[in-house]
């Protein structure tokens, strides 16, 4: 029996094992301990360590997952933090100490499954075992006296019959005072098993080494804006160890527009956005154009890569011109979201052209409202009464100290606040198409309406939006879906088909009448096991039955 | 009163029938004790009879194998019960209602009631009665009612204060990955419930069996009426088995679901954590219903804390823990 030792099904070893053993070799002590990890109760030990040792990243904000909690946990606890990132508590995933964890784990399952795998197929190839002795102590015995007629023989061959097309295989033995067979099914039960065992280490491995060759980037898009997939197109690429540039399939991808809709009917849930869509147009190279789109919870797949969708929001049209009316910056800048009702911030940086560099901090509010001390927010996502808050810095942006610079931020320390909340002049206040000039005779900004021609007081289309995209690349995906079919497969054989062993024996009597016997033995769980005796036994004595009949007509009365 | 409202007061009158027939369930157990006393006393006489029944039922460990005679190998056997009917009745009876108020809520919602926390506790512990009800047309588990009209009403109880408006679903949440993956789960739930309860019981049992023959008789007198330890841990691992298989497609489902919302099919997420730790933990369970020296109690306990686990995930880390998995608006 190649299961591991201590398997509830396998033989008892002798009591004393490991108290009087003999002393090892260097290799018996290897193969004391090889024994030692690919038994039963380390699988299980090693299991519930794995269970254990998962808790602690539910507990502590995850680099991989949540890397701005890590942040913020090192803020609050700044003490605790440090000793907790020395024992890899924001990185437990791939910390030293899970990882050893669950390798340990897979090589006692690799040692237990080789040795289980050869035995199983030779027992493939094997007959059943031997009829034993005494059927009378194993489960759903019971005897039958086989109808007048039938020699014991006759009886077996027939046992063998009914097995046979009950998908058993069989092996008849036969004594001087008595036919029997012996039958087995259920093979499928352990192959199911050593398949599942077998995924699970296939699925470890894809995921293990899967992720390096694909490669993971971002993009912000404004509508009309257009995208090819090379690598200096990306906002922030993170390719896999493994993955190589020259793969990537330069492909275009224009957003053409973004849809949003909200709800406006049920009051419990106004203005909760309730879809966004993504219309784009696809580009192979050397192909044509084609229409598509991305939604949330639905990724456009093309060109090898998958593209989610990740964010939205909008992308304010900001000229600024110096006081000729020169054109010294124009863009429609993604301005990030900062609640659900869209109110957004975002950064404008003119190094050059003006008589000093300007930032402008904006605050841009869909559907501005004014709260009771004065403040703006916004009170509804969409588009109904647009307002843009212009803060104005002056001095250096810090653009040539050659640190790279987000272009979502600006330090504002070095520079001098023009029109700010709490200097003289009040932030610039602009609706869409409104002009205002820049403090100290700088210029201008104007905030540019995106449909010029609409209706008065129609702000719907007045300011475009931009849509985040994920773009991912992972070749190994399809490999991970095989290996958990072949898991949920193997685990559903494992535990439903019933693997059992059961005999038929005809003993012929004294008397000339031929005893029949029948019981069973389940190899793992097999919960029908005593109705598959009885089965058996009443198929049987129909088949007797109808042959006796066959063989001796009817005699006319 | 519109359907939310009808839901709402179904939901209530649901409550108040399964409140009645825990007590009934209750009334039953204490029945049960009282019926062990009466054949304690009359068998005083015949003294040996009690041992050599307890000494069939729990003995043959291994090789005994649940069939059709699961209410036989029970040591005092236990007659028809009034109180166990009414009892079955009513939880019938609430379980109608139930499904009328988590309906209703689907309709007024316009779509699966299972999007946020009060709907999922409203349609998972409609799911651990369907599976108890269900289990009940196989085998006589009756006994557990006390167990699952509790578990139910005190998980209702919480679950009000979750109530949230109907909404409806944002982006992120509309997909028939929403459907499948959480109903697997809520019924993958629903068998772990019960194979929890029976592992329970099936502990208390194997102490009461284990103390037969010494004077101790312990308090928990019904206990005599219900089928054997071996019978109980056979019964609690087929049901868990089959809340394994729901959980391992309930994470795999879960990955793919992942996988198109968030463009991966798993990251760690505290409640891809906790589902990661249940299935482990009941994987456990199954190797050590295979081990040596694990069968039996100590398996039992592995089940027990598989299901603290369970309730774990679905209540504290849903409400308390910060993940991806957190704009379901509870
Ligand atoms: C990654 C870790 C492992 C997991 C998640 C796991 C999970 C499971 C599950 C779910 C089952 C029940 C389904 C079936 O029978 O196929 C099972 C059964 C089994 N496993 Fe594992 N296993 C792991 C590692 C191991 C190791 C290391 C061993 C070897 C010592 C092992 C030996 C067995 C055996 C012998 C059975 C059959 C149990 C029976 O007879 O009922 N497993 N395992």
């Amino acid at each position: 029996m190649s299961r591991p030792s201590d398997h509830i099904d396998s033989a008892p070893v002798p009591s004393g094992d490991g108290i009087t053993q003999p002393k090892l070799g260097f290799v018996g002590t290897l193969r004391w301990f090889w024994r030692q990890l690919t038994s039963m109760r380390t699988a299980l030990f090693l299991l519930l360590l794995l269970a254990i040792a998962a808790v602690p990243g539910s507990l502590v904000p995850q680099r991989s997952s949540d890397p701005n909690g890590v942040t913020q946990y090192f803020t609050d606890n700044p003490d605790l933090a440090p000793v907790l990132d020395t024992i890899q508590a924001f990185d437990v995933y791939s910390s030293a100490w899970f990882s050893s964890i669950y390798l340990l784990l897979f090589v006692s399952l690799i040692g237990c499954v080789i040795p289980r795998t050869k035995h199983h197929l030779q027992a493939l190839r094997a007959k059943p075992p031997k009829t034993p002795a005494r059927l009378g102590r194993l489960a759903g015995f019971m005897s039958r006296t086989a109808p007048a007629g039938t020699d014991a023989a006759t009886a077996v061959a027939a046992a063998r019959t009914v097995l046979k097309q009950g998908r058993y295989r069989v092996a008849l033995f036969e004594s001087p005072t008595e036919f029997s067979v012996s039958a087995e099914r259920g093979y499928l039960r352990e192959t199911g098993n050593l398949v599942f065992h077998s995924a699970l280490v296939g699925l470890l491995l894809v995921v293990g080494f899967g992720s390096g060759f694909g490669f993971t980037g971002q993009r912000v898009l404004v509508e009309g804006q257009t995208f090819v997939n090379t690598l200096l197109a990306y906002d922030s690429f993170n390719p896999g160890r493994f993955f190589d540039d020259t793969e990537l399939d330069p492909y275009t991808l224009t957003l053409d527009d973004f849809d949003v809709s909200y709800e406006t009917a049920n009051l419990e849930a106004f203005g909760q956005p309730v879809d966004f869509t993504a219309g784009v147009t696809v580009t192979p190279r050397g192909g044509d154009a084609k229409a598509g789109a991305v939604r949330v919870n639905d990724p456009l797949r093309t060109g090898g890569t998958s593209v989610y969708l990740l964010g939205n929001g909008y992308a304010p049209t900001i000229t600024v011109k110096d006081p000729e009316g020169t054109v010294v910056f124009t863009d429609s800048v993604p301005f990030l979201p900062q609640d659900a009702n869209l109110t957004s911030l975002g950064i404008v940086k003119v190094p050059d052209g003006l008589e000093e560099q300007v930032g402008l901090v904006g605050f841009f509010y869909p559907t501005q409202d004014e709260s009771s001390t004065g403040s703006y927010f916004s009170s509804f996502p969409d588009l109904e009464y647009p307002v843009l808050t212009l803060n104005v810095y002056a001095g250096d942006l810090g653009l040539d100290d050659g640190v790279p610079t987000s272009v979502y931020s600006l330090d504002t320390d070095t520079m001098e606040p023009l029109a700010t909340r709490t200097s003289d002049i009040q932030p610039l206040e602009l609706k869409p198409g409104e002009t205002q000039e820049l403090p100290n005779g700088l210029g201008s900004v104007t905030f540019e309406n995106a449909t010029p021609d609409a209706a008065d007081g129609d702000y719907s289309g007045s300011v475009p939006r931009f849509a985040s995209f994920d773009i991912h690349h992972d070749p190994t995906q399809g490999w991970v879906l095989l290996f958990a079919v072949l898991v949920l497969g193997g685990l559903l054989t494992s535990l439903f088909v019933p693997r059992r062993r059961l005999w038929v024996k005809a003993i012929e009597q004294a008397d000339g009448s031929v005893l029949l016997e029948y019981a069973g033995l389940a190899r793992g769980e097999d919960p029908a096991l005593e109705s598959a005796v009885t089965t058996l036994a009443d198929r049987h004595a129909a088949l007797l039955k109808r042959s006796a009949r066959v063989v001796s007509p009817v005699e006319p009365a | 009163m519109n359907l939310n409202e009808l839901s709402i007061l179904s939901l209530y009158s649901a409550m108040a029938v399964y409140a009645v027939a825990f007590i009934a369930f209750s009334i039953d157990l204490a029945k049960r004790s009282s019926a062990v006393d009466a054949a304690d006393t009359e068998s005083a006489k015949t003294e040996a009879g009690e041992a050599a029944a307890v000494g069939s039922a729990g003995g043959t460990s291994t090789l005994t194998r649940i069939s059709a005679r699961m209410a036989n190998d029970a040591a005092t056997p236990y007659g028809r019960s009034a109180s166990l009917r009414v009892g079955v009745s009513l939880t019938v009876l609430a379980w109608a209602l139930q499904l009328v108020a988590t309906v209703l809520r689907g309709i007024a919602a316009d779509r699966v009631p299972w999007a946020n926390m009060y709907e999922f506790a409203m349609t998972g512990t409609l799911l651990i009665v369907t599976v108890f009800l269900f289990l009940l047309t196989r085998i006589d588990l009756r006994f557990l009612g006390t167990f699952v009209t509790g578990l139910v009403l005190i998980l209702l109880g919480i679950a009000q204060q979750y109530y949230v408006e109907v909404a409806p679903l944002p982006p992120a949440l509309q997909s028939v990955w929403l459907v499948i993956h959480v109903f697997v789960a809520s019924l993958a739930t629903g068998f772990f419930a019960l194979g929890f309860a029976l592992s329970f019981v099936q502990l208390l049992q194997f102490r009461r069996e284990d103390r037969v023959g010494t004077d101790k008789p312990g308090r928990l007198k019904f206990l005599k009426t219900l089928p054997a330890a071996v019978t109980l841990e056979n019964l609690a691992y087929r049901t868990n088995i089959i809340g394994f298989i729901l959980w391992t497609f309930t994470l795999m489902a879960g990955s793919i679901w992942a996988e198109r919302a968030w463009g991966r099919y798993w990251g760690w997420d505290t409640k891809e954590v906790w589902t990661f730790i249940i299935w482990v933990i009941y994987a456990g369970y199954i190797h050590a219903r295979a081990t040596r020296g694990w069968r039996g109690s100590r398996s039992a306990w592995l089940a027990i804390i598989g299901f603290a686990a369970v309730m774990f995930n679905f209540g504290v880390v849903n409400v308390f823990f910060k993940g991806l998995h957190a704009y379901s608006g509870l």
